[in-house]
């Protein structure tokens, strides 16, 4: 693309305009909704008449909302922590270890990665109820982990493919076990990788819907997603369009955030164990 | 890790030289090996725990008359929830539903995906703001977007509803399925971009001019060309859409809690564990749901061939 004509200019910049708006507009319908007063959620026109406030300061003082995101934090930084590490592990293992299974493993992680998640509710919920994880924090964050592995072994055993062999070697030459070349020398290496997986475990966390209305019962452990639906508006009489909409777009803000900083590793996170390199 | 482990693992002299001679292993591979399984073990572990476990707990419930309401009546019946789940109407309506969805909603997030994927490859400028910008709804909780869609298509309140005349799609079948599969196009086209787009940054430039150079148009370029030298990058992204897809539940939830027969496979299972707390049944609708699964990922797997993915880890 050395010069490019004004016609060039003009389509790509179509081109581009149409994507961004494709994307965005549903963002942006939920952000106004957020900004509308009660009576003003029944006007179809697009922007707000009036700008208020009012639909974030009533879910953000109201524990129907703050203890369910508190729980989706808790829970997703939990779970993912836990992923990652148990994912590092076994990635490192897949990447550079000869051992016997290995070819069983990989299949287990693809099964379940492509496993329909409702096959688990119904004998999760038996179990969980039996174990008394029913509507607790662990509860949820054993399914998220083991959900958050697969894809942290693939994403993980791509990244550790990269890393020179060699540097492994010398610190083994030097007299360092297999684990400590590990934790001395590959996992700095592999840090880069491993915040990737870590903002992708995350956000399978973050957005998942059918576990968490399945295995909670009570704000004590219920996320974000699955407590909107029990919003109430002002009155029996007021929609809570408002207030839904607000609490949508809170619970957007920290996915824009890993967006706009992390863009350039999500993207390679996502497409580095779909296709080989 | 005892001291004698330190015996260099990493150079070991011939590898497994014949096979049926069981190679004598050294300590350093006796250690190796060793390390490679311990490390693989908890994720093992919790992987089972949750998965297989719990499956092989479904496929005994699935045998059983088992419902909450009635814990007096629990008894093993064999194949009979089966019979009753594949006789009922709502099963295949429910499955043919599904079918609906995933058939559209991917095929139309393959074009869009692809050109979307062009764009983000040839775009001279503003590259990475496409990026982020299609990134989002990848990202965004599917449930928040979920009620974008729903309030844009109620009628008095929404603005899609009243650029379509007022319209109430979502209190009608056909046109709620169309509002459906327009949310899962919406949420999952940046997901299939980005992966064709990795498959088609593999397509050597040089290729394409020479073909340039031989007078081929455009079409010709894209169709014997990029798009032979993509299918393997192709078919996973196919495979992990269709999956997905199968999969759909919270867009459903929210945009029709499954009324006017929009129910997927899924919120039918949902359904009959939660509304009519029927265990058994519920059940085995799972085991179904997951026998559906697997016949796509073996069909799928079967048109891989040898690009499967994984398929290179393992050898490694």
């Amino acid at each position: 693309m050395a010069v490019i004509t004004p016609r060039q200019r003009a389509s790509w910049t179509t081109a581009n305009f149409v994507v961004i708006a494709l994307a965005m507009i549903p963002v942006l319908w939920l952000l106004s909704l957020s900004f509308k007063t009660p009576a003003a959620v029944l006007d179809p026109s697009f922007w707000p008449a009036q700008w208020t406030w009012g639909n974030y300061s009533g879910i953000l003082t109201s524990s129907q909302f703050l203890r369910p995101l508190v729980n989706s934090i808790g829970i997703g930084i939990i779970s993912t922590v836990i992923a990652v590490v148990l994912a590092s592990m076994a990635a490192y293992a897949i990447a550079r270890l000869r051992f016997p299974g290995k070819t069983v493993l990989i299949g287990m992680a693809l099964l379940i990665a492509m496993f329909p998640l409702i096959a688990l509710v119904t004998p999760l919920f038996t179990i969980e109820r039996a174990l008394g994880l029913f509507n607790t924090w662990p509860g949820l964050i054993i399914p998220y982990v083991a959900f958050g592995l697969p894809l942290g072994i693939y994403t993980l055993s791509a990244f550790f493919r990269e890393i020179p062999w060699e540097l492994e070697k010398a610190a083994k030459m030097d007299g360092a076990t297999p684990f400590q070349a590990f934790i001395r020398v590959i996992a700095p290496l592999a840090t880069p990788g491993m915040v990737t997986t870590a903002i992708l475990v995350f956000l399978a966390c973050w957005n998942d819907f059918l576990l968490a209305i399945s295995f909670t019962s009570t704000i004590d452990s219920r996320t974000a997603p699955a407590a909107m639906q029990y919003f109430s508006g002002g009155s029996v009489f007021t929609v809570p369009t408002g207030p839904i909409a607000a609490a949508a777009v809170v619970i957007t803000i920290p996915i824009i955030i890993f967006v706009l900083f992390f863009q350039r590793r999500i993207v390679a996170g996502l497409t580095s164990g779909a296709v080989k390199g | 890790m005892s001291t004698t482990t330190q015996a260099v693992p990493g150079t070991e002299a011939v590898g497994p030289s014949k096979k049926k001679v069981k190679p004598q292993l050294t300590e350093g591979q006796r250690a190796e090996r060793r390390l490679g399984l311990l490390l693989c073990a908890p994720a093992v572990v919790v992987m089972i725990a949750v998965t297989a476990y719990p499956v092989g707990y479904a496929i005994f419930l699935s045998l059983e008359r088992y419902n909450l309401a009635l814990p007096q009546a629990t008894k093993f019946i064999g194949f009979g929830n089966y019979g009753a789940v594949l006789s009922s109407p709502y099963w295949w309506h429910a499955l043919l539903v599904t079918v609906i969805i995933t058939v559209f909603s991917v095929a139309i997030t393959l074009v869009l995906g692809m050109l979307l994927a062009m764009v983000l490859h040839r775009t001279p400028f503003g590259r990475g703001t496409v990026r982020t910008a299609s990134l989002i709804p990848y990202g965004i909780v599917t449930v928040a977007a979920a009620y974008s869609w729903q309030y844009a298509w109620t009628p008095g309140q929404g603005y899609l509803s009243s650029i379509f005349n007022n319209s109430a799609p979502l209190t009608s079948q056909t046109e709620a399925i169309i509002v459906i599969i327009i949310a899962e196009i919406w949420k999952t086209t940046p997901f299939m971009g980005l992966l064709l787009l990795a498959g088609l940054s593999l397509v050597p430039e040089d290729l394409q001019k020479a073909a340039r150079v031989d007078g081929a148009s455009g079409w010709q370029r894209f169709t014997r060309i990029t798009l032979p030298l993509m299918k393997p990058a192709i078919l996973v992204a196919l495979l992990f859409r269709t999956l997905d897809s199968f999969r759909i539940f919270d867009n459903i939830f929210i945009l029709t809690s499954g009324n006017n027969g929009t129910g997927a496979v899924s919120n039918l299972g949902y359904d009959n564990l939660f509304s009519a707390l029927n265990l058994g049944i519920g059940s085995t609708i799972s085991i179904l749901i997951f026998i559906c699964v697997a016949i796509i990922a073996v069909i799928f797997i079967l048109g891989f061939g040898t690009a499967a993915p994984g398929s290179d880890l393992g050898k490694r």
